[in-house]
């Protein structure tokens, strides 16, 4: 009983220690001089590597969500003859839930789990320890341009997949099911606002942007250099990111549209 | 010539995500800013019972949308509802004889207040109210009425 | 000032429960190569991090040219690290820059040259390995001996004042590993740094070096130039040298009697 109790204590310190050591690195990231020495080369390959790697899956599934939201909505909407209330069904769920967390979701799999076992493995073959020794801050050089890249790539991701999925909405609604593109539309754009609903969205992306890749940054800068330690770090990013982001959403839901 | 077609593919990333938010924004909003921000005035009406309405509901002419209402509360006195409502600024058409009445879009649509404009030569203005007012219908009241009217026919 | 490039007193540094290093005191002399023998495990790649300041000691001061390293703010060791080289056991060259600009990269961060001096360094360092020709080829296309001549171009490019070599024979076939070796010697002489090999290859690295110490969990247990070493009378010195599997360095890990553990007692 006491050994278990024991064990409690030491898990919750470690979780703490976790916590102030992912603080730390992001402190030690985000804060001091921007140095230009590196240039916009670096934040730009990041960008690269974290955004346009991930719109092929994002656009895939966006599409497929899409098409699947539009088929399920319409089965149910058709039996109180409410069809035409599709795309406000569509556009809703996409633009304040589905959109910015799924792609979030699908974020932490692709470039989440790429950036962590990418600074693992650098880690594994000292790279990072050479960059110390040649008078680099890693921390500034490999964290920052990958956290800026992932929080400027969210918001994006979030966006195209809202917009590739109320296509795709549109592509089974409008094209297969018959409804009327008219009322399609105008349903939509009377309902959804653009402060509460849009805007929402976009924060949204971006917060969970700044968790995932905080996450993932600091997961890969925590593994142990060893080819299991990266992977063990990988598996964590996608958990622990995932789980962040919704209990993220789940927060910001609320605050966001609850009752006030 | 490697990092000239990252620097490409980027820029055709960020363009694709301000060409996503376009397309929310003004394609699936419609761009209908929060009302706070169009050039309002304010109108009030009282009814007897609201049932249903809420804040943010539409309020039209004539199946057009002029503007929203933005408070709902009670007044202790005469023990009504109040509707503040805001109307656009280029709305200058609304008689002092006008009718207001709460209707419902469809059988299971939202609620909005409707206005049906009179002939006087008095206009609204900011801060008035009006004064005709339909309550909504209620519809477990229909259904109680029809059901003993139909009992007394018996 | 002293004659020695680095001096360590005292230096303990332990991990968790496990004590790595038990209050080593170290001279580095200043121009010469000094290397540091030991079986796996007895911390000397522990030692290098302590000196390159990627690791603070628990106790203990280390001395570089006179400034205690161990006290210094993490800003004011980066100014420091450029006096410094260090050669990885894996290379580390950077995986995302070819080897010309894994070279050139502590030039553009430390220094403002022209473009076209940056490229006569570089091309002068690679020339010196032997990579010059394969300046424009990334990481990942280069054999095992090739990166660690890359990386050993790029640990020198700023003319340190210090080299660290982190087991620079180990997996490397005869003729890189000789290569190697009169690489270090060359640039010795060359530029006449203070080198640092740690090592468990002996015959190689012993033909180089001027000063040796031999370490053993966490302790020197021999010290001296390489003839009066390899001649020592001490037990351990001897086993490890001479690849001895017994010795004080027991074959078996802890164990009960044998007899008894394999349950023939009864019969």
């Amino acid at each position: 009983m006491l050994s278990y109790l024991q064990r409690l204590g030491r898990t919750g310190l470690d979780v703490a220690a976790g916590f102030g050591r992912a603080g730390i690195l992001l402190a030690q990231a985000v804060w001091g001089p921007i140095d230009w020495r590196y240039g916009p080369g670096l934040l730009l390959r990041q960008l690269h590597f974290v955004g346009v790697y991930s719109l092929i899956i994002i656009v895939v599934s966006g599409v497929l969500i899409g098409m699947v939201l539009a088929l399920q909505g319409y089965t149910v909407l058709v039996r109180f003859g409410a069809e035409s209330a599709l795309g406000q069904m569509v556009s809703l769920t996409l633009l304040r839930e589905l959109g910015p967390v799924v792609a979030a979701l699908l974020f932490a799999g692709r470039a989440g789990s790429a950036l962590t076992a990418e600074i693992g493995l650098m880690k594994t073959t000292e790279q990072l320890a050479a960059m110390e020794m040649i008078g680099v801050d890693p921390l500034r050089r490999v964290a920052r341009p990958r956290l800026l890249a992932g929080i400027i790539a969210m918001p994006i991701l979030a966006q195209v997949f809202n917009m590739v999925a109320i296509l795709g909405a549109v592509g089974v609604g409008v094209s297969w099911l018959g409804v009327d593109a008219g009322s399609f539309w105008s349903n939509m754009q009377q309902s959804v606002e653009l402060g509460e609903d849009v805007m929402n969205g976009v924060i949204k992306a971006f917060a969970f942007g700044v968790v995932v890749t905080w996450i993932a940054v600091f997961e890969g800068f925590d593994a142990e250099p060893t080819p299991e330690g990266i992977s063990t770090a990988t598996t964590r990013t996608v958990v622990y990111s995932s789980l962040a982001v919704l209990a993220m959403d789940f927060l910001l839901t609320a605050i966001m549209f609850g009752v006030d | 010539m490697q990092s000239r077609s990252i620097e490409i593919s980027v820029g055709a990333f960020i363009l694709l995500g301000i060409v996503a938010l376009s397309f929310l924004v003004i394609q699936v909003s419609g761009l209908t800013f929060a009302d706070a921000r169009r050039d309002t005035y304010q109108l009030s009406a009282q009814f007897n019972t609201v049932a249903g309405l809420a804040p943010r509901a539409k309020v039209m002419v004539a199946g057009v949308t002029i503007g929203r209402v933005t408070e709902i509360h009670i007044d202790p006195v005469s023990v009504r509802a109040v509707v503040d409502m805001a109307i656009d600024k280029n709305v200058d058409y609304l008689t002092a004889d006008s009718i207001a009445s709460i209707k419902t879009a469809g059988v299971l649509g939202e609620q909005y207040v409707s206005i049906a404009v009179g002939a006087s030569e008095d206009i609204l203005k900011g801060g008035d109210r009006i004064r005709d007012t339909q309550s909504a219908m209620i519809l477990e009241d229909l259904i109680g009425k029809f059901v003993t009217n139909f009992g007394d026919k018996k | 000032m002293s004659t020695n490039c680095v001096e360590l007193r005292g230096l303990t540094f332990s991990r968790g429960q496990r004590v790595i290093l038990d209050s080593l005191d170290i001279d580095i002399p200043r121009g010469k190569i000094t290397a540091i023998l030991g079986p796996s495990g007895c911390g000397k790649t522990t030692l290098l991090r302590l000196i390159g300041s990627q690791l603070r000691p628990d106790q203990g001061s280390i001395l570089f040219e006179g400034t205690d390293i161990s006290r210094l703010r993490r800003q004011e060791l980066f100014v420091l690290r450029e006096r410094m080289g260090m050669l990885f056991q894996s290379g580390a060259l950077f995986t995302d820059l070819s080897v010309f600009e894994n070279v050139a990269f502590p030039l553009r961060l430390h220094t403002d040259l022209p473009e076209s001096m940056i490229r006569d360094l570089v091309l002068i360092k690679l020339h010196a390995v032997g990579l010059r020709g394969a300046r424009d080829l990334m990481p990942a296309e280069l054999s095992g001996g090739m990166s660690r001549r890359a990386a050993l171009a790029r640990a020198i490019i700023l003319d340190p004042e210090l080299i660290m070599y982190d087991e620079p024979f180990v997996g490397q076939d005869p003729i890189f590993a000789g290569v190697l070796r009169d690489l270090i010697k060359r640039i010795n002489e060359a530029m006449g740094c203070t080198c640092i090999i740690v090592s468990h290859d002996i015959a190689e690295t012993v033909s180089i070096s001027d000063y040796m110490y031999v370490l053993s969990e966490g302790r020197i247990i021999g010290q001296g130039a390489p003839d009066a070493v390899m001649n020592s009378d001490d037990a351990r010195v001897r086993q490890f040298l001479q690849g001895l599997p017994d010795g004080p360095v027991p074959f078996h890990y802890p164990a009960p009697d044998y007899r008894s553990d394999l349950q023939l007692e009864e019969m």
